[in-house]
Protein backbone atom coordinates (compact mmCIF):
# COMPACT_ATOMS: atom_id res chain seq x y z
CA UNK A 1 0.00 0.00 0.00
CA UNK A 2 1.12 3.45 -0.12
CA UNK A 3 1.28 5.96 2.09
CA UNK A 4 3.94 4.63 3.82
CA UNK A 5 6.95 3.89 1.28
CA UNK A 6 10.02 6.17 2.28
CA UNK A 7 10.63 9.23 0.51
CA UNK A 8 14.37 9.84 -0.70
CA UNK A 9 15.13 13.17 0.98
CA UNK A 10 16.82 15.78 -0.93
CA UNK A 11 20.76 14.91 -0.66
CA UNK A 12 23.25 16.60 1.45
CA UNK A 13 25.88 18.40 0.66
CA UNK A 14 28.25 16.38 2.86
CA UNK A 15 26.61 13.29 0.68
CA UNK A 16 29.89 12.80 -1.68
CA UNK A 17 33.26 12.07 -0.40
CA UNK A 18 35.62 15.05 -0.23
CA UNK A 19 38.17 15.84 -2.48
CA UNK A 20 41.16 15.96 -1.10
CA UNK A 21 41.46 19.63 -2.06
CA UNK A 22 38.29 20.37 0.37
CA UNK A 23 40.27 18.30 2.93
CA UNK A 24 43.36 19.69 2.85
CA UNK A 25 41.34 23.14 2.98
CA UNK A 26 39.38 22.40 6.25
CA UNK A 27 42.48 20.89 7.95
CA UNK A 28 44.43 23.76 7.25
CA UNK A 29 41.25 26.57 8.44
CA UNK A 30 40.87 24.12 11.70
CA UNK A 31 44.80 24.21 11.90
CA UNK A 32 45.30 28.27 11.49
CA UNK A 33 41.67 28.87 13.79
CA UNK A 34 43.21 26.69 16.45
CA UNK A 35 46.91 28.66 16.09
CA UNK A 36 44.69 31.60 16.52
CA UNK A 37 45.61 33.03 13.38
CA UNK A 38 42.51 33.98 12.89
CA UNK A 39 38.28 33.26 13.98
CA UNK A 40 36.30 31.54 12.53
CA UNK A 41 33.89 34.91 12.64
CA UNK A 42 37.64 36.17 10.49
CA UNK A 43 36.14 33.29 7.63
CA UNK A 44 32.42 34.27 8.14
CA UNK A 45 33.14 37.73 7.53
CA UNK A 46 35.35 37.35 4.29
CA UNK A 47 33.16 34.91 2.71
CA UNK A 48 30.28 37.71 3.70
CA UNK A 49 32.60 40.14 1.78
CA UNK A 50 33.28 38.42 -1.07
CA UNK A 51 29.51 37.45 -1.65
CA UNK A 52 28.41 41.50 -1.19
CA UNK A 53 30.81 41.94 -4.44
CA UNK A 54 28.43 42.02 -7.29
CA UNK A 55 28.54 43.01 -11.45
CA UNK A 56 26.69 46.12 -10.18
CA UNK A 57 29.68 47.68 -9.21
CA UNK A 58 31.61 47.35 -12.54
CA UNK A 59 28.77 48.43 -14.37
CA UNK A 60 28.55 51.84 -12.25
CA UNK A 61 31.83 52.34 -13.29
CA UNK A 62 31.70 51.76 -17.18
CA UNK A 63 28.83 53.70 -17.33
CA UNK A 64 30.27 56.86 -15.61
CA UNK A 65 33.08 56.23 -18.27
CA UNK A 66 30.32 56.64 -20.40
CA UNK A 67 29.32 60.22 -19.36
CA UNK A 68 31.96 61.64 -18.15
CA UNK A 69 35.83 61.44 -20.87
CA UNK A 70 38.07 62.81 -18.01
CA UNK A 71 36.94 59.68 -15.55
CA UNK A 72 37.59 56.82 -18.67
CA UNK A 73 40.85 58.21 -19.17
CA UNK A 74 41.64 58.06 -15.31
CA UNK A 75 40.26 54.71 -15.51
CA UNK A 76 41.99 53.31 -18.79
CA UNK A 77 45.05 54.29 -16.56
CA UNK A 78 44.00 52.65 -13.30
CA UNK A 79 40.67 51.19 -12.41
CA UNK A 80 41.47 51.17 -8.92
CA UNK A 81 41.75 54.84 -8.58
CA UNK A 82 38.35 55.25 -10.82
CA UNK A 83 36.78 52.78 -8.08
CA UNK A 84 37.98 54.60 -5.30
CA UNK A 85 36.79 57.63 -7.18
CA UNK A 86 33.15 56.09 -6.76
CA UNK A 87 34.14 54.91 -3.26
CA UNK A 88 33.78 51.23 -4.66
CA UNK A 89 36.00 48.72 -2.44
CA UNK A 90 37.56 46.68 -5.33
CA UNK A 91 40.22 45.33 -3.10
CA UNK A 92 43.80 45.62 -3.27
CA UNK A 93 44.48 43.43 -6.83
CA UNK A 94 45.47 45.37 -9.47
CA UNK A 95 42.60 46.09 -12.39
CA UNK A 96 43.69 46.89 -15.70
CA UNK A 97 40.77 48.08 -17.98
CA UNK A 98 40.67 47.32 -21.68
CA UNK A 99 38.20 49.10 -24.11
CA UNK A 100 36.61 47.84 -26.93
CA UNK A 101 36.64 49.97 -30.05
CA UNK A 102 34.62 49.90 -33.26
CA UNK A 103 38.36 47.59 -34.77
CA UNK A 104 38.85 45.31 -31.73
CA UNK A 105 36.70 43.13 -29.31
CA UNK A 106 38.42 42.34 -26.29
CA UNK A 107 37.51 39.28 -24.35
CA UNK A 108 38.79 37.71 -20.80
CA UNK A 109 40.17 33.96 -19.95
CA UNK A 110 42.58 32.61 -17.25
CA UNK A 111 43.97 29.64 -18.77
CA UNK A 112 45.59 28.56 -15.47
CA UNK A 113 42.91 28.65 -13.13
CA UNK A 114 40.20 31.73 -13.05
CA UNK A 115 41.72 34.45 -12.15
CA UNK A 116 39.01 37.09 -12.19
CA UNK A 117 38.06 40.90 -10.74
CA UNK A 118 36.31 39.45 -8.09
CA UNK A 119 36.22 42.92 -6.06
CA UNK A 120 34.87 44.70 -8.71
CA UNK A 121 32.56 41.65 -10.91
CA UNK A 122 31.08 39.53 -7.87
CA UNK A 123 32.22 36.00 -8.27
CA UNK A 124 32.85 34.76 -11.75
CA UNK A 125 30.41 32.13 -13.38
CA UNK A 126 30.49 28.66 -13.33
CA UNK A 127 31.74 28.45 -17.37
CA UNK A 128 34.75 30.68 -16.72
CA UNK A 129 36.20 28.31 -14.28
CA UNK A 130 35.31 25.39 -17.01
CA UNK A 131 38.02 23.99 -18.49
CA UNK A 132 36.54 24.19 -21.97
CA UNK A 133 36.16 27.99 -21.71
CA UNK A 134 39.56 28.23 -20.64
CA UNK A 135 41.05 25.90 -22.85
CA UNK A 136 38.57 27.50 -26.05
CA UNK A 137 38.48 30.97 -26.19
CA UNK A 138 42.40 31.21 -26.25
CA UNK A 139 42.81 29.29 -29.69
CA UNK A 140 39.23 29.72 -31.19
CA UNK A 141 38.23 32.87 -29.79
CA UNK A 142 35.55 33.56 -32.44
CA UNK A 143 33.48 30.06 -32.28
CA UNK A 144 33.27 30.82 -28.50
CA UNK A 145 32.15 33.69 -29.11
CA UNK A 146 29.59 33.01 -31.34
CA UNK A 147 28.06 30.28 -29.42
CA UNK A 148 27.74 33.08 -26.75
CA UNK A 149 25.46 35.06 -29.49
CA UNK A 150 28.52 37.02 -30.38
CA UNK A 151 29.01 37.40 -34.13
CA UNK A 152 32.30 39.54 -34.30
CA UNK A 153 32.19 40.98 -37.81
CA UNK A 154 35.36 40.40 -40.09
CA UNK A 155 36.64 43.85 -39.93
CA UNK A 156 36.57 44.15 -36.25
CA UNK A 157 39.90 41.89 -34.30
CA UNK A 158 39.45 39.62 -31.22
CA UNK A 159 42.01 40.22 -28.86
CA UNK A 160 42.49 37.67 -26.25
CA UNK A 161 43.27 38.58 -22.51
CA UNK A 162 44.79 35.50 -20.66
CA UNK A 163 45.00 36.79 -16.81
CA UNK A 164 47.79 35.11 -15.62
CA UNK A 165 49.75 36.68 -12.91
CA UNK A 166 48.75 39.61 -10.78
CA UNK A 167 46.87 41.42 -12.77
CA UNK A 168 42.78 41.35 -13.74
CA UNK A 169 41.35 43.13 -16.24
CA UNK A 170 37.59 44.58 -17.15
CA UNK A 171 36.10 45.08 -20.46
CA UNK A 172 34.89 48.81 -21.23
CA UNK A 173 32.59 47.89 -23.43
CA UNK A 174 31.30 51.07 -26.15
CA UNK A 175 28.32 52.99 -25.34
CA UNK A 176 25.44 51.92 -27.45
CA UNK A 177 23.81 54.25 -29.91
CA UNK A 178 20.81 56.05 -29.17
CA UNK A 179 21.29 56.12 -25.26
CA UNK A 180 22.43 60.10 -25.58
CA UNK A 181 19.13 60.52 -23.48
CA UNK A 182 19.62 57.74 -20.73
CA UNK A 183 20.80 58.96 -16.95
CA UNK A 184 23.70 57.54 -15.77
CA UNK A 185 21.94 54.31 -13.68
CA UNK A 186 19.88 53.74 -16.66
CA UNK A 187 23.20 52.81 -18.77
CA UNK A 188 24.51 50.63 -15.92
CA UNK A 189 21.52 48.64 -16.44
CA UNK A 190 22.19 47.47 -20.21
CA UNK A 191 26.22 46.76 -18.50
CA UNK A 192 25.76 43.08 -17.47
CA UNK A 193 28.25 41.15 -16.10
CA UNK A 194 29.38 39.74 -19.44
CA UNK A 195 29.50 42.80 -21.35
CA UNK A 196 32.27 43.35 -18.79
CA UNK A 197 34.29 39.62 -19.63
CA UNK A 198 33.47 40.12 -23.49
CA UNK A 199 31.44 37.36 -23.97
CA UNK A 200 27.94 39.86 -24.81
CA UNK A 201 27.89 43.23 -25.96
CA UNK A 202 25.08 45.95 -24.03
CA UNK A 203 21.90 46.11 -26.28
CA UNK A 204 19.50 48.91 -26.48
CA UNK A 205 16.67 49.05 -28.17
CA UNK A 206 14.53 52.34 -28.07
CA UNK A 207 10.92 51.92 -26.28
CA UNK B 1 63.69 48.83 -10.75
CA UNK B 2 65.06 49.23 -14.22
CA UNK B 3 63.50 47.16 -16.95
CA UNK B 4 65.18 44.98 -19.69
CA UNK B 5 62.12 45.46 -22.31
CA UNK B 6 60.48 48.61 -23.67
CA UNK B 7 57.10 48.58 -24.92
CA UNK B 8 57.39 47.77 -28.84
CA UNK B 9 60.32 45.68 -28.12
CA UNK B 10 60.47 42.44 -29.87
CA UNK B 11 60.81 39.43 -27.14
CA UNK B 12 60.11 35.61 -27.26
CA UNK B 13 58.86 33.49 -24.12
CA UNK B 14 61.84 30.92 -22.70
CA UNK B 15 60.61 27.49 -24.35
CA UNK B 16 61.59 26.10 -21.17
CA UNK B 17 59.68 23.18 -19.37
CA UNK B 18 59.99 22.99 -14.93
CA UNK B 19 58.36 21.31 -13.15
CA UNK B 20 56.08 22.77 -10.32
CA UNK B 21 54.48 26.01 -9.89
CA UNK B 22 55.17 28.60 -13.37
CA UNK B 23 52.69 31.45 -14.50
CA UNK B 24 53.95 31.11 -18.23
CA UNK B 25 51.33 29.69 -20.08
CA UNK B 26 52.60 26.43 -21.75
CA UNK B 27 51.11 27.69 -25.50
CA UNK B 28 53.36 30.67 -25.47
CA UNK B 29 56.47 28.92 -24.71
CA UNK B 30 59.16 29.79 -27.48
CA UNK B 31 56.81 32.38 -29.45
CA UNK B 32 56.89 35.83 -30.25
CA UNK B 33 55.68 38.65 -29.11
CA UNK B 34 55.38 42.66 -28.19
CA UNK B 35 55.86 43.94 -25.55
CA UNK B 36 52.25 46.34 -25.00
CA UNK B 37 52.79 47.41 -21.11
CA UNK B 38 55.47 46.77 -18.59
CA UNK B 39 54.36 46.79 -15.06
CA UNK B 40 55.01 45.89 -11.40
CA UNK B 41 56.75 44.83 -9.89
CA UNK B 42 55.34 42.56 -8.20
CA UNK B 43 56.71 39.16 -5.70
CA UNK B 44 57.45 36.36 -7.65
CA UNK B 45 53.99 34.36 -7.51
CA UNK B 46 56.15 31.00 -8.97
CA UNK B 47 58.15 31.72 -5.36
CA UNK B 48 55.45 32.72 -3.17
CA UNK B 49 53.33 29.06 -4.59
CA UNK B 50 55.65 27.34 -1.98
CA UNK B 51 55.33 29.32 1.22
CA UNK B 52 58.50 32.29 0.53
CA UNK B 53 58.19 35.98 0.30
CA UNK B 54 59.10 35.83 -3.62
CA UNK B 55 61.52 38.30 -5.41
CA UNK B 56 60.63 41.08 -7.15
CA UNK B 57 60.00 40.97 -10.52
CA UNK B 58 58.82 42.92 -12.98
CA UNK B 59 55.46 41.89 -15.18
CA UNK B 60 55.14 43.09 -18.98
CA UNK B 61 51.99 42.35 -21.33
CA UNK B 62 53.55 40.59 -24.40
CA UNK B 63 51.06 40.70 -26.79
CA UNK B 64 51.23 38.12 -29.24
CA UNK B 65 49.66 37.33 -32.66
CA UNK B 66 47.35 34.39 -32.94
CA UNK B 67 48.20 33.09 -36.10
CA UNK B 68 52.19 32.84 -34.57
CA UNK B 69 50.35 30.71 -31.71
CA UNK B 70 48.30 28.33 -33.60
CA UNK B 71 49.19 27.13 -36.84
CA UNK B 72 45.25 26.19 -37.56
CA UNK B 73 44.09 29.56 -36.36
CA UNK B 74 40.51 30.73 -37.86
CA UNK B 75 40.08 34.23 -38.13
CA UNK B 76 41.47 37.73 -38.75
CA UNK B 77 45.27 38.56 -39.27
CA UNK B 78 44.84 41.17 -36.66
CA UNK B 79 43.70 38.70 -33.94
CA UNK B 80 45.63 38.95 -30.96
CA UNK B 81 46.16 37.36 -27.04
CA UNK B 82 47.66 39.53 -24.71
CA UNK B 83 49.54 37.59 -21.61
CA UNK B 84 50.91 38.67 -18.28
CA UNK B 85 54.76 37.00 -18.36
CA UNK B 86 57.62 37.70 -15.61
CA UNK B 87 61.10 39.24 -16.95
CA UNK B 88 62.55 36.01 -16.57
CA UNK B 89 60.66 34.31 -18.56
CA UNK B 90 61.62 36.38 -21.61
CA UNK B 91 64.27 36.76 -24.03
CA UNK B 92 64.92 39.42 -26.21
CA UNK B 93 63.96 39.31 -29.98
CA UNK B 94 62.85 36.71 -32.62
CA UNK B 95 63.28 32.95 -31.63
CA UNK B 96 64.20 31.21 -34.54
Amino acid sequence: MSGHHPHPGPPDSEDGSWSREQLMAAAVEALLIRKRVFTPADVAGALDYWASRTPADGARLIARCWTDDAFAARVMDSVNAGAAELGLDIGHTRVVAVANTPKIHNVLVCTLCSCYPIGLLGDSPGWYKSRAYRSRVVREPRAVLAEFGLDIPDDVDVRVHDSTADLRYIVVPMRPKGTEHLTEQELAGLITRDCMIGTALPRYAAA
Amino acid sequence: MINRYRVGDSVSVRARFPSGHVRAPFYTRGHSGEVVRVTGPFRNAEERAYGRTGARVLLYRVQFRQRDLWPDYVGNGGDTLVVDLYEHWLESGDRR
